[in-house]
């Protein structure tokens, strides 16, 4: 965050809230003078002041907030992207979607009001409240005793107090608005499935539970806090009749200084409201910062032939059976592996581990004798299962795969596979054939040195699979493996490995039976 | 003002602690100018500051229960919504938290910036003419200057509002596309976007700032500055001796009190613009229409027949003109292409689709007739991709129906893969599928149609898809023993389950081909 900028805002805040009690103080001491009858001109300078304060407040007060909330907004622009930085090179796996999307826009956001509603109002309160006192004990120490002590009630002790208790709130709270997250979406992506099995009732009166105990919850603490504001009114008005009472000055000096220390504490108050959301902002800024502490470091990016090599790879997730076992794999290039074996067997974990989206537990994965330390783009890529297709154009989706592709290019990868779809339709609302498709021409027009395809033509047709996959490996130029569960997809191959519970499995012959079937 | 269950006795309560805040203020002013005036203590103030705090504690209670109950309707209602689901989680949690501001602080502030005023000038004319003329005549610049620049505010806002939630889909699709984007090199191209997101929610919201903000501007100079005009002339009539000491901190005491309350709604009014379009957005989500007639028809296989059933979502035909009669107990292969309509097809027979035109026949009465609930308890349907609900895998599989779960996970080639979860049926697996294969997905999908066991009608969208040899035979073997005695309809490329049926009906473009019926 820019510092001078934020010291700025800081101060020409500060600098509206002096006017405004400048213009409060003067205002009432010009009144108790007036009262007094003295000749006019020991009134000239104040009335001059009262207006010139008066213009000061509104100005000052406008460029403060202007300059806060600039300091701040450009600051998070770039923490966002700097978030979104550091979820790349994670694994996906470790959040889900409603998770996600609470952290980025939440977390993030959380930066604002901390530095607006919390930080800087907190800063000029302190600061203003304290230089009042200040001059109040050259008028009567006892009197700033008092305003001290009241300033350190209404605007430490009871923040502190709301604080506490929207944290406990929160606590509680957190795990059911996590947990109304998922279920939302749940309830809104398989609200047919449900309705079909008559289910959707209970999972409507679940989420409604949730959001009851969530109610209950804002209820209690919205009753505790009012006390808290409460007792912040009654700080403001002891403390002022206090120091009117302790002041033992002047009629109009009292008065002045009565009147501001009333007008203080209206600067003091609301800080007692802004507490509530400290604990928040602090979780969520703790969130972020560990999210951005623990980056793992680049990857530098391999470009060569692609030589791809497993030797004795294992890959196990904690508390899961090993995905992977001993997998020793040469592939050098052109090579063209098939991979079958039964769901669950570690086919995909094997694809990761090629494109370095997963790293082994142990053994060794090396592209032309560099260690594999993350994906390679340029040398491993192609059509996984699970391939994301964004929310946007046709044409937006495929050239997530080639920025650089001419209309010329995606006609003809759309030719290998099949896809006669207009390219500025919304991908979101192909058919599941369609978007095989699309994620298949993708891996076309990447064209890398080594081709990785996991059941490319799953949800097509046999028939039509069966073509668009010819086509696609005949247009294939360098090593292809490919994951399916059709061996006669792997006639042309050099190799097939079969996979078992993460193992390798006996090869059957190609034409032969199926695997498993053993 | 929008149509908030309850709002009205809300806002009733909400004038009647504003009008007991204006007493409380008069009395206050009273008490201070006591006090000023070097008169001490009064029993005015006294009894003012214990009012105003027994008021303040009130207020918080009121409000805080009417903001809980409210944002709690919003959310069941938010739960009906048709909406992407990244958009509907956005709104179901930040979204109804938005509402705060507008329910606690601007609506309270709105009515005692009505409420005091009028009773802090009606003060002032018993008191002080010539300064309650000065303040009625600049107090309604403040809300006039309020709704010019208002309104342009509030049009800005709704635009950051629009801004804001294509952000949270844009974070979404963008994580969730992560493996996607990493697999071409393209992540950090991404983050780029992301940035430019930002930047543009940025600059969005610094415009609106600057206008919303010369409104708070043009309201506190209107305010400071009829201060200093009513403090100037008092000074002088003092100077004069034609006015009481008393009176004139009376009027520098209350003449603040009657721009407060419209400064306070008007520095509300941003935050609760946010929060109004929220509550808006909220209210307009359309409650799923209640399908369906009353018509129940007796249990058991039912005879379906489609009569030029065409389905239309806009310019796009799915289904056109398609004529087709399954018999009871007949098992019909629905094949073709993708995209050809087989699950719309699969669709309208659920009832989820109301075919744009032409009729379904169901033993001879209109699906759309019939008691939807009821109809749908007599179907089991396996969906193209299977949604898993946060549960534990028993439960994903009986969807709270009292199924008997390890005979349908046995029947679905389950049973095996339960057996080497951490805690069998009782590990919990987690959002949209999560830590299950989309082999395994598929099968705890056929699972829960094989648990329907008093089903009449079996829909299937492709069962074997995804699935390896192995997986796939014994899911055919239990898709066997699916179909006996039961009408169904699958939709299938894999031979061995077109062998299946009775006979096959080829889909192409929406429509079925001349001479198949």
């Amino acid at each position: 965050m820019n510092v001078a900028r934020l010291l700025r805002a800081a101060l020409l805040a500060a600098g509206a809230e002096v006017s405004g009690l400048a213009l409060t103080g003067t205002a009432a001491w010009l009144l108790m003078r007036a009262a007094e009858r003295p000749p006019l001109a020991a009134l000239t300078v104040a009335i001059v002041a009262v207006r010139v304060f008066a213009l000061a407040r509104g100005g000052l007060r406008y460029a403060e907030r202007l300059a806060g909330h600039e300091v701040v907004l450009r600051y998070l622009g770039a923490l966002r992207a700097r978030v979104y930085a550091a979820l790349v090179p994670r694994r996906v796996a470790e959040h889900s979607g409603a998770d996600l999307v609470t952290r980025l826009v939440s977390d993030v956001d959380a930066v604002q009001d901390a530095v607006l509603r919390l930080a800087l109002p907190a800063a000029v309160a302190g600061s203003v409240g304290l230089a009042l006192a200040a001059v109040t004990a050259f008028v009567s120490v006892p009197a700033a005793t008092v305003l001290v002590a009241g300033l350190f009630v209404a605007g430490g002790l009871l923040p502190w107090l709301a604080a506490r208790v929207t944290a406990t709130s929160q606590a509680l709270t957190s795990p059911a608005r996590q947990e109304l997250a998922e279920r939302t979406v749940e309830l809104v992506t398989g609200r047919h499935e449900l309705v079909a099995y008559g289910a959707e009732p209970q999972a409507v009166a679940a989420a409604g539970t949730v959001i009851q105990g969530i109610a209950a919850r804002a209820r209690s603490v919205s009753a505790r806090l009012s006390a808290l504001t409460a007792a912040g009114a009654f700080i403001q008005l002891a403390t002022t009749a206090a120091v009117a009472l302790l002041a033992g000055s002047s009629l109009p000096v009292t008065a002045a200084l009565t009147l501001v220390v009333l007008a203080l504490f209206e600067i003091v108050l609301p800080l007692t409201a802004a507490a509530q959301r400290a604990p928040e902002l602090r979780t969520s800024l703790g969130r972020v910062r560990e999210l951005l502490a623990t980056t793992p470091p680049e990857t530098p990016e391999h470009t060569g032939p692609g030589h791809l090599k497993l030797e004795n790879v294992t890959v196990h997730h904690p508390g899961r059976q090993p995905a992977l076992q001993g997998i020793d794999l040469d592939l050098p290039p052109g090579t063209r592996l098939g991979v079958l074996g039964p769901s669950g067997a570690g086919k995909t974990t094997l694809l990761h581990v090629l494109l370095g989206l997963t790293a082994p537990t142990s053994g060794q994965a090396t592209v032309d004798g560099q260690p594999i330390q993350g994906p390679s783009p340029r040398v491993v890529s192609g059509a996984l299962a699970d391939a994301h297709v964004f929310a946007t154009t046709v044409r937006e989706n495929l050239l997530v795969a080639a920025p650089g592709a001419t209309d010329e290019d995606l006609r003809a990868a759309c030719a290998v596979t099949d896809l006669d779809v207009a390219w500025d339709r919304d991908a979101t609302t192909l058919s599941g054939g369609q978007r095989q498709r699309l994620v298949l021409t993708r891996a076309v027009l990447a064209a890398p040195p080594v081709l990785v395809l996991d059941e490319p033509v799953e949800g097509l047709d046999e028939t039509h699979g069966d073509e668009v996959l010819a086509r696609v490996l005949a247009n294939a130029k360098g090593t292809v493996v490919l994951v399916t569960h059709r061996p006669e997809h792997l006639g042309s191959f050099d190799r097939v490995l079969s996979l078992e519970d993460g193992r390798p499995a006996p090869a059957p012959s190609v034409a032969g039976p199926a695997p498993g079937s053993r | 003002m929008p149509s908030l269950p309850g709002l009205r006795r809300y806002l009733i309560l909400l004038g009647i602690l504003g009008a007991l805040t204006a007493g409380v203020v008069l009395l206050q002013a009273e008490g201070l100018a006591t006090l000023l005036t070097g008169r001490g203590l009064g029993v005015t103030l006294l009894a003012a500051v214990g009012a105003r705090v027994l008021l303040t504690l009130g207020q918080g209670v009121v409000t805080g229960r009417f903001a809980a109950d409210a944002q709690a309707g919003l959310r069941r209602r938010l739960l009906g919504s048709t909406a992407d689901a990244g958009v509907v989680t956005t709104q179901v949690t930040k979204g109804v938290d938005a509402t705060t501001a507008y329910l606690t602080g601007y609506l309270p502030a709105l009515v005692a910036s009505v409420l005091v005023p009028v009773a802090v000038v009606v003060r002032l004319v018993t008191t002080d003419l010539t300064s309650a003329l000065i303040v009625v005549a600049t107090l309604p610049l403040i809300p006039v200057f309020a709704a010019l620049v208002g309104a342009r505010a509030k049009a800005r806002t709704e635009r950051q509002w629009a801004l804001l939630t294509r952000l949270g889909g844009h974070f979404l699709d963008a994580v969730r596309g992560l493996p996607t984007l990493k697999l071409f090199g393209r992540a950090r191209a991404q983050a780029q976007h992301v940035r430019a997101m930002a930047d543009a929610h940025a600059d969005a919201t610094l415009g609106t700032l600057r206008v919303a903000f010369l409104s708070s501007l043009v309201l506190e100079l209107v305010a400071t500055l009829s201060i200093a005009l009513i403090a100037v002339p008092i000074g002088f009539r003092l100077l004069e001796g034609s006015l009481t000491a008393h009176t004139a901190m009376l009027v520098l005491v209350l003449a603040p009190e009657a721009y407060l309350p419209l400064r306070a709604a008007g520095a509300k009014f941003h935050a609760a613009a946010e929060g109004l379009t929220a509550l808006r957005k909220a209210l307009a989500t359309p409650r799923p229409a209640r399908r369906g007639g009353t018509v129940t028809r007796p249990a058991g296989p039912p005879e379906i027949e489609l009569a030029g059933v065409s389905v239309r979502y806009g310019e796009v035909a799915a289904l056109s003109e398609v004529d087709l009669v399954i018999g009871r107990g007949d098992h019909v292969a629905v094949t073709g292409p993708s995209g050809s309509g087989k699950s719309t097809l699969l669709a309208v027979l659920l009832g989820f689709v109301t075919p744009t035109s032409g009729r379904v026949l169901v033993d001879g009465v209109d699906l759309r007739s019939l008691d939807h609930p009821a109809w749908l308890r007599d179907t089991a349907w396996l969906p193209q991709r299977p949604t898993l609900f946060s549960g534990t895998v028993a439960e994903n599989i009986a969807l709270g129906s009292g199924a008997d779960v390890p005979a349908a996970a046995h029947a679905a080639a389950l049973d095996d893969v339960v057996a080497e979860l951490p805690e069998g049926y009782a590990t919990r697996i987690g959002e949209l599928g999560a830590g299950l294969s989309a082999g395994q997905r598929q099968r705890v999908g056929l699972a829960r149609a094989l648990a329907r066991t008093e089903a009449g009608l079996v829909l299937l969208d492709e069962p074997t898809a995804r699935l390896d040899r192995r997986t796939e035979q014994a899911v055919l073997d239990g898709t066997r023993q699916l179909l006996p005695g039961r009408t169904a309809l699958f939709v299938a490329h894999h031979p061995a389950l077109t062998a299946m049926a009775t006979r096959a009906v080829p889909l192409v473009g929406g429509r079925i081909p001349m001479g198949v019926r």
